[in-house]
């Protein structure tokens, strides 16, 4: 009720400015807070998955020799993770044209390592133990360096593999650098396996000339993974 | 081979377990049972007409949409069309959201009708049949995925006349494309980050408490993770959608295409509207701290800081303050100092609490800007009050301790370190009605900002408020410019209580239009309550102090009543008009709704059809836009001589309230139907509330 422009009783007194800049200062506690919250949200969700470019997540998982194999053990060679998942259409499709099998020849004969997991939890499709995977490998002529099982789906989670097939190419020094679908034609149809381009090959192409790999990540196409 | 024939077994397993039969002439497949369905019922040389792949898949499993997500694929026809004939692509109806682990797939379930042109040449003989012949293909998910195709057929005969309809296909058709997204109204940008992009839909003026989810749906993959979550806000300026970065990094460098889903709430539930855009990449610089607009926005705040301390508000409070420092020049340059920093500090606290509502306010969703307090007619009515007594003490009507007997004493009271904040929190409070030049374009730019860019912007603006005093208090040289302390200076102090008087005027008529003459006399009764007390407490001036205090506190405790009045009185905002009733909606000639309009034209026997809308629905835009302003809608409009009202109700007009409430709805969308007609004449239609061009020509043929 009374103002002027200076007066022994003052407009505020001590105890009201204590309460003002408590006030504000409490508003901006809670605006931090709110921030910061949103913030971690973000990178864990960020740190979800496997990102090329950066380190390929580490693993130690059974073969289906009952060996455990290391991503670690591997340093000093390139290492090609193959996701798969023997029931599904479009893996059918890369083994019964003999594409898939051409491709681990190729490649492992140049030292490269070539690992296929499998990450269909039990009662699902493509859930095999591991005699059943032997014999796969077996009657389908296929030579990849081992045939890892991932019934609990830790390793294929921690790489954000989604499809069968779903192909990834690590460097000698643990950098992903490919992830992403075997080639360029999304179907199911043998006929379309002649004219694809293999992004697999050509990021080992790239990588073998020193060049920076020209499409490091691709939409992966396939059936889901069966995860438990 | 062997896999054809195991997807021959599995389909025979399928149809022993159940699946519905197939209707004659639609082709089987184990899981989706797939036809081919065409709008017309003869094809006509030269005219495109549309046809469409409908599948019918199995309970639990599902297709795909053209943006298949993290796994999956769309299907697709191979043709084999008569020569001359052409088929367009699929027109993709919107999908649903399959959530599969971590993964995130679009499709479709239970059925879904794909929708395609077709032209024939234009060199087609009549008489003769022709026969659409094509391989449809897909993929068909459920836990497992089966790829499945079939021949699909259509044999349609050539006439020579007018095409005409095929009743079953044409509305199966229908159906399906009022399911596709339209193009969206309002412009799309988008912003990546490193780990985030943020999409931008300038859908200004949307009632955020009305929309009940919002879902982006790219048309490709790799530009944002499909799989995370959407963070949605929207606010007076639109929709922002935050969402984690996809995998596919050189995917932000084009337009990110894709469907919007909006859904809104209405009276009889939620209407889910699907709108495609094209958002185009926008640099953060634009939008999140770009150093450059940060700077600038950071100088116009202090400029407009600056120049608010010369609006017709604060300039008293302020000079009022400097005849402080020209009374106690020969004072202590310290003491002036610390007075000059108490007084900023009174600014700036004020300034960073008003912020931190303000940025909290809208972290809640709250459609506001600055200013937001003077939507309120009770905050203004308390503004003209606190203008109206400061003008009386400048007057001189109310004295504190004798006339002019402050005036003489040191600033040195403890109580004075008080006085000079308090003066800097007036100076933000008058400020508040004032809006300087280049203020605006900071604060507009400050809202859009993170908080501590919102915070700093703000602060900037307090400090070019604080600054004339702060320099004059620091540099007691430029003081002693002004004229020596003598009679003038409690003469300019009566002088300057004028634009007080006049803020406070202006600010009752603010009332006004906020809350009508009632409003009006609420605040008025105040400003005599204020008068009468003030008087009271100088003609009292005898008594002891006691007596003295409680008389006058007793006349103030009467303001808040006034303040509960003015409450009960009109809504926030009332008044207003808003632009969506000067927005002509396409063919059709809208009059404004008034009840005596509506009265007046069905006692004449007009038929009328009103269209309650708000500028904030969502749905309303879409049907005006899907419907309304169809050509073939405002022919039938004018064949039956329909006069065509448009009631406006972004403002919550009571008047339109009343009639909203008299039929039996609280808000819009609402499309009603006055046949021609004495009044006594049947209740009026009440169309639905998702229109379509068919229904309204449907229920203006009716009457």
């Amino acid at each position: 009720m009374r103002w002027r422009y200076e007066e022994e009783d003052s407009y505020m007194s001590p105890d009201s400015l204590t309460r003002r800049t408590f006030l504000a200062g409490t508003t901006l506690v809670g605006l931090t807070a709110a921030t910061v919250r949103g913030a971690l949200v973000t990178s864990a969700w960020a740190a979800a998955v496997a990102k090329v470019g950066e380190a390929a997540p580490a693993f130690t998982i059974a073969a289906t020799t009952g060996k455990d194999v290391s991503l670690a053990d591997q340093r000093g060679k390139i290492v090609v993770l193959e996701w798969t998942n023997h029931d599904c259409p479009y893996v059918r499709k890369h083994y019964e044209s003999g594409n898939m099998q051409s491709l681990q020849k190729e490649i492992t004969a140049q030292g490269v390592t070539w690992l296929t997991i499998i990450s269909s939890s039990p009662g699902t499709q493509g859930y095999v133990t591991p005699k059943q995977a032997d014999e796969l490998t077996v009657t389908r002529k296929a030579s990849p360096t081992a045939v890892l099982l991932d019934p609990t789906g830790v390793v294929g989670r921690a790489y954000g593999a989604t499809n069968t097939p779903h192909m990834y190419v690590i460097d000698k020094v643990g950098h992903l650098m490919y992830a992403g679908a075997i080639d360029d034609r999304p179907t199911t149809r043998r006929s379309d396996v002649p004219g694809a381009h293999n992004y697999v090959r050509a990021a080992l192409d790239d990588m073998a000339a020193g060049r920076p790999v020209q499409t490091p990540v691709t939409r992966a196409y396939g059936c889901t993974v069966k995860y438990a | 081979m062997s896999l054809r024939i195991t997807l021959a077994a599995l389909a025979c397993v399928f149809l022993l377990l159940g699946g519905s039969r197939p209707s004659t002439g639609a082709s089987e497949g184990p899981r989706v049972q797939v036809e081919l369905l065409s709008e017309v019922a003869a094809v006509v040389a030269g005219e495109p007409f549309r046809v469409a792949l409908r599948q019918r898949i199995a309970p639990g499993w599902h297709t795909y949409w053209m943006n298949p997500g993290d796994s999956g694929e769309p299907p697709r026809i191979e043709w084999d069309l008569p020569s001359g004939f052409r088929a367009g692509e699929f027109v993709w109806p919107l999908p649903e959201r399959i959530s599969v682990g971590s993964a995130m797939t679009y499709g479709y379930s239970n059925e879904v009708v794909l929708p395609m042109a077709m032209t024939p040449p234009a060199n087609l003989p009549a008489g003769k049949n022709v026969t659409l012949r094509g391989r449809a293909s897909w993929l068909v998910c459920e836990k497992i995925c089966v790829p499945e195709e079939a021949p699909v057929a259509l044999t349609l005969p050539v006439a020579a006349g007018a095409p005409s309809l095929d009743p079953r296909g044409a509305a199966l058709i229908a159906a399906a494309r009022r399911n596709v997204p339209t193009a969206s109204p309002w412009p799309a940008s988008f912003v990546a980050t490193p780990a985030d992009v943020t999409l931008t839909v300038k859908a200004s003026g949307l009632m955020p408490d009305r929309i009940t989810d919002v879902w982006f749906f790219p048309a490709r993959w790799g530009a944002i993770d499909l799989a995370a979550p959407q963070r949605a806000r929207v606010d007076a300026e639109g929709i922002r959608l935050d969402v984690a970065r996809g995998q596919l990094r050189e995917a932000v460098a084009a337009p990110i295409d894709g469907v919007l889903v909006v859904s809104e709430r209405l009276d009889g539930g939620v209407a889910r509207h699907a709108f495609s855009l094209t958002a185009l990449p926008r640099s953060p610089g634009t939008d999140a701290a770009g150093l450059g607009s940060l700077l600038r926005a950071i100088a116009l705040a202090l400029a407009g800081g600056l120049v608010l301390n010369l609006m017709p508000c604060v300039l008293p409070v302020l000079s009022v303050k400097a005849l402080g420092l020209v009374r106690h020049a020969s004072d202590r340059p310290a003491l002036l100092r610390a007075h000059g920093l108490t007084y900023a500090a009174g600014v700036l606290v004020s300034f960073a609490i008003v912020a931190g509502v303000l940025i909290a306010l809208r972290a809640g969703g709250e459609q506001i800007g600055w200013g937001f307090q003077l939507q309120s007619p009770a905050f203004v009515t308390v503004l003209a009050w606190l203008f109206f007594s400061v003008a009386l003490g400048f007057s001189g009507v109310i004295v504190v301790s004798g006339r002019f007997a402050g005036m003489g004493q040191t600033l040195a009271a403890r109580s004075g370190y008080g006085g000079s904040f308090a003066a800097g929190a007036l100076a933000t409070v008058a400020a508040t009605p004032c809006t300087a030049p280049f203020m605006g374009a900071a604060l507009g730019f400050a809202v859009t900002q993170p908080w501590p860019i919102a915070l700093a912007i703000f602060e900037a603006l307090g400090l070019g408020l604080a600054l004339p005093y702060l320099v004059l208090s620091f540099v007691p040289a430029w003081s002693r410019l002004l004229p020596g302390p003598g009679p003038w200076m409690a003469r300019l102090q009566q002088l300057l209580a004028f634009p007080l008087y006049a803020a406070a005027a202006w600010l009752v008529w603010v009332v006004s239009q906020q809350a009508g003459p009632h409003g009006v006399g609420a605040a008025l009764a105040g400003l005599v309550l204020i008068a009468f007390a003030a008087w009271l407490h100088g003609a009292l001036g005898g008594i002891r102090a006691l007596w003295r205090h409680t008389a006058t506190w007793t006349i103030a405790a009467l303001l808040p009543l006034l303040i509960v009045g003015i409450l009960a009185l009109g809504p926030l905002g009332a008044g207003t008009r808003s632009p969506a009733s000067e927005v002509a909606s396409g063919g059709l000639a809208w009059e404004p709704f008034s009840p005596e309009r509506l009265a007046a034209l069905r006692a004449a026997g007009t038929p009328v059809f009103v269209n309650f809308t708000a500028a904030w629905c969502v749905t309303c835009l879409v049907n005006e836009r899907v419907a309304l302003r169809s050509p073939a809608v405002a022919d039938a409009f004018t064949r039956k001589g329909v006069v065509a009202l448009k009631a406006d109700w972004t403002n919550r007009d009571p008047a339109i309230g009343q009639v909203l409430g008299s039929l039996g709805r609280s808000g819009v969308p609402l499309y009603v139907l006055y046949a021609s007609g004495a009044e006594t004449v049947a209740a009026p239609t009440l169309l639905p509330q998702i229109l379509t061009e068919g229904a309204v020509i449907d229920a203006l043929d009716k009457i």
